[in-house]
């Protein structure tokens, strides 16, 4: 294999298996600081189980994204070295400062949080919770820093050095406080929550449903039927919000990153009035591969894609594809990307509405085909996560840094095809399996369910510090 | 708003930063080998001891603490990256292969203990128990072999110098290693714990004048660069606190036995700092100064390394103060 395809294809994979696990654990934070908080104020059962559950499926999702989360740093001095080279001075601070500040932060605690239970007070144990938490968001903090600045780059003066190109940093709060950040940090962060309450929600309604709907006696419904009620109403805030901001965060490519935004839409020739098409038929194999706009046969919304574009003028002009200089990003890709997650994320809405509404006429347990629609959907929200970050990515193609340095002139020069094609080989293989496993061990901690019983520590008078603590050793 | 010019113009404080940071990314990557080093060490003891209960013993032991631990290595290739970039960018594309090699062994090695504990069939927990034994002693090794390539300018992977000192720093996790696990699960793990580490000081010595000889031979200078008095302090010193960790194993002082395997990790990055200076990648002859970036992003990051440090090491005195005294294979989750 060619190495700048290996490269970029390995890449692609370690970022899309890792961004899995970040996720999760920032989608959980918020929902675990609740529990926590819960769990130490009014000492009810359920607020333990829901602790303790939810903090399990967080730690095996954090211990993973280390794991897959340092390959990426290292990826980039590995198989991206003449763009580390050129842009480390902008681009190694914020990694820096993510792991002395974030990871750091949210590693050290996460020891406190997940085996410190019987060893702190309530106040450090609430604090670890947060500074967990907090940890996790501010990862996304520096990480999007550091990937808006090459969305959109600022502050930066280009100088030659020994025949290089590099980037020099100038202005400091132009480059970091680059107004791409904010619509990536909310969108990502708003979209973590709702991808954990849709699993959340999905995983809930298995256990609602075989117990209401089908009968079978579950010793734990209380526990289900709590995630699945504060499950429904973090998708009820989350999802209409994501739309909403999606909507600005589209405008704002379409102002910064013009020829991404072409792609998105798939226009071609400069135009204005343009439709968009909310739902779009291939009509034939052509027209998956190389989606054309004008050509689609499809659900048109007349001037919505100059609305989107412009902010409310529909008559509004995009700029096509075949007017940039350098080549169009793999339109077909994007195209349908963006569409697939602007479907599911409208369907998550829907969703929210439907278990909203069936919980204001008190029948969320007894509807069935709703339960199944939830369940259906609890892995759909990192799909979509998934999806939104292909078009973000394969959107700003062929560039690495906007409108400065390409991808394939970022790949390290002296690496050889043999060896990126063995890494790449290996990560398929490794990631394959790795993935296999976290879905394993994730459907074993559903299966086993909460704690529950002897085991919690709500269920006990309070013990004198040096009596054993009983039943902890069979906890799983 | 913050005046750009005042931290354009030149260091902060007038401060050598280069130098600085060359100091602060080795003591980044001596705390991550000294820190990870005795989740390492206690990984391949994990190897030599008998019973599920005393496996789950070393399993606990480590558990909340080896996370953190190995963010030190995050935030050292942070500082690499973010101060040195070329030098990031050679050193891991050239040592391609071996960089992967190393994260595949912290893979397994992070993955292992998670997946050991969710299922109490033999086989799994069998084919876990090796991974993690495995993880833990090729991750050092191969962090060795980078080490001692990169310190020599070597291009290829496969050498003495890396075979040595990837030896070398297996042993220094084992040391570190034994001490941790007497200090923390001395009552669930038989006494030979002691024993290997006492073996594995005097391996490491022996490892560590293997390294010199291979290297006396390799530098451009040889012997010469190796008579510098603070690298001879610093093997004399070796030897001096090899024995002083044999004494203090012996007598039960863990925590004495622990923090001079600390002392022998911080002496061993800093003779390799030493030799290094002020070179920063021998092979293609780049020193400190050449590779350092400008004055303006360097300020901003001593601020913030500054500021964020002395943080970060409140949280692990949070953390160890927390699970200070022996734990116990019941606080495994």
């Amino acid at each position: 294999m060619d190495p700048v395809i290996a490269s970029r294809a390995q890449f692609a994979l370690t970022t899309m298996v890792h961004i899995i696990f970040p996720v999760m654990s920032m989608g959980l934070a918020p929902f675990l600081i609740y529990f926590t908080w819960k769990d130490i104020r009014t000492a009810e059962p359920v607020y333990e189980q829901l602790r303790r559950f939810w903090t399990k499926i967080f730690a095996i999702s954090f211990v993973v994204g280390t794991v897959t989360g340092i390959v990426l740093e290292f990826e980039f001095g590995t198989n991206f070295a003449a763009f580390s080279t050129a842009a480390g001075e902008l681009f190694g601070g914020p990694l820096a400062v993510e792991g002395m500040m974030a990871f750091m932060l949210e590693a050290t605690f996460l020891g406190i949080f997940v085996f410190g239970r019987d060893r702190v007070g309530d106040k450090l144990y609430f604090i670890s919770s947060v500074a967990v938490g907090l940890g996790t968001w501010l990862s996304a903090v520096w990480i999007l820093i550091a990937n808006s600045w090459m969305q959109t780059p600022r502050g930066y003066e280009l100088a030659t050095e020994g025949g290089q190109t590099v980037v020099h940093l100038v202005d400091p709060i132009a480059a970091y406080a680059n107004p791409r950040f904010s619509y990536m940090f909310v969108h990502m962060q708003n979209a973590a929550v709702e991808s954990v309450a849709l699993f959340m929600a999905g995983v809930a309604a298995y256990y609602v449903m075989r117990h209401h709907v089908w009968g079978f006696d579950h010793e734990n419904i209380d526990f289900w039927e709590t995630t699945l009620k504060i499950a429904l109403i973090a998708l009820l805030i989350t999802a209409p919000l994501q739309a909403f901001h999606g909507d600005m965060y589209g405008r704002h490519v379409a102002e910064t990153q013009p020829q991404k935004f072409a792609a998105m839409e798939a226009v071609w020739e400069t135009d204005s009035y343009v439709p968009e098409y909310i739902v779009a038929f291939p009509t034939s194999l052509d027209s998956i591969t190389d989606p054309r706009a004008k050509e689609l046969f499809g659900i048109g919304i007349p001037g919505g894609a100059s609305w989107l574009a412009s902010g409310g003028d529909p008559t509004a002009e995009i700029t096509g594809l075949n007017e940039f200089d350098t080549e169009s990003p793999p339109v077909a890709i994007v195209f349908w990307a963006f569409r697939a997650m602007v479907g599911m994320g409208f369907w998550f809405i829907l969703l929210s509405f439907w278990g909203g509404y069936r919980w204001y006429k008190g029948e969320l347990f007894e509807d069935a085909l709703l339960h199944k629609a939830l369940m259906g959907s609890s892995v759909l929200g990192i799909v979509a996560v998934e999806l939104g970050w292909v078009v973000t990515e394969v959107g700003r193609q062929p560039w690495v840094i906007q409108g400065i340095m390409k991808t394939r002139e970022g790949v390290s020069p002296g690496l050889t095809g043999t060896e990126a094609t063995i890494t790449f080989a290996g990560f398929v293989g490794l990631y394959a399996a790795l993935l296999g496993l976290y879905a394993y061990v994730i459907a074993r901690v559903i299966r086993n369910g909460p704690p529950s019983g002897d085991d919690l520590r709500t269920n006990h008078e309070p013990t004198p510090p040096e009596a054993p603590a009983t039943g902890v050793a069979d906890d799983d | 708003m913050i005046s750009v010019e005042g931290l354009s113009s030149g260091p902060l404080f007038g401060l050598p930063l280069p130098e600085l940071w060359f100091g602060l990314m080795f003591a980044l990557l001596a705390t991550f080998l000294f820190l990870d080093g005795f989740d390492f060490g206690a990984g391949a003891i994990y190897g030599l001891v008998d019973t599920d209960r005393q496996r789950e013993a070393v399993l606990a032991a480590v558990g909340p603490f080896w996370d953190g631990n190995e963010v030190w290595l995050v935030v050292f290739g942070g500082a690499l990256f973010a101060a040195f970039p070329a030098a990031y960018a050679g050193l891991f594309s050239r040592h391609y292969l071996l960089m992967f090699a190393i994260l595949g062994a912290l893979i397994i090695r992070g993955l292992a203990p998670e997946m050991y504990e969710q299922r109490h069939d033999n086989l799994w927990q069998r084919a876990w128990s090796v991974a993690f034994v495995a993880g833990s002693v090729l991750a050092p090794f191969f962090l060795g072999v980078f080490a001692g390539n990169w310190l020599v300018g070597n291009e290829g992977s496969v050498s003495l110098i890396g075979l040595v000192v990837g030896v070398t720093l297996t042993l220094l996790t084992v040391v570190s290693g034994a001490a941790f696990l007497r200090l923390k699960a001395q009552h669930d793990l038989p006494p030979e714990v002691s024993t290997y580490g006492q073996i594995a000081v005097v391996g490491y010595l022996l490892a560590v004048v293997a390294t010199l000889a291979v290297l006396a031979v390799r530098l451009p200078e040889g012997i010469t660069t190796l008579l510098d008095p603070l690298i001879v302090a610093l093997v004399v010193a070796s030897i001096l606190l090899a024995a002083g960790y044999i004494l203090a194993l012996r007598r039960e002082q863990n925590l004495i036995a622990l923090g001079i395997a600390g002392v022998l990790t911080y002496g061993l990055v800093t003779v390799v700092a030493r030799i290094m200076y002020p070179g920063i990648d021998p092979a293609t002859g780049a020193t400190v100064s050449d590779t350092i970036v400008s004055t303006l992003p360097l300020n901003l990051m001593t601020i913030g390394a500054g500021l964020l440090l002395p943080l970060v090491v409140v949280y692990f005195v949070v953390l160890y103060t927390a699970f200070s005294g022996p734990i116990t294979p019941e606080e495994a989750y």
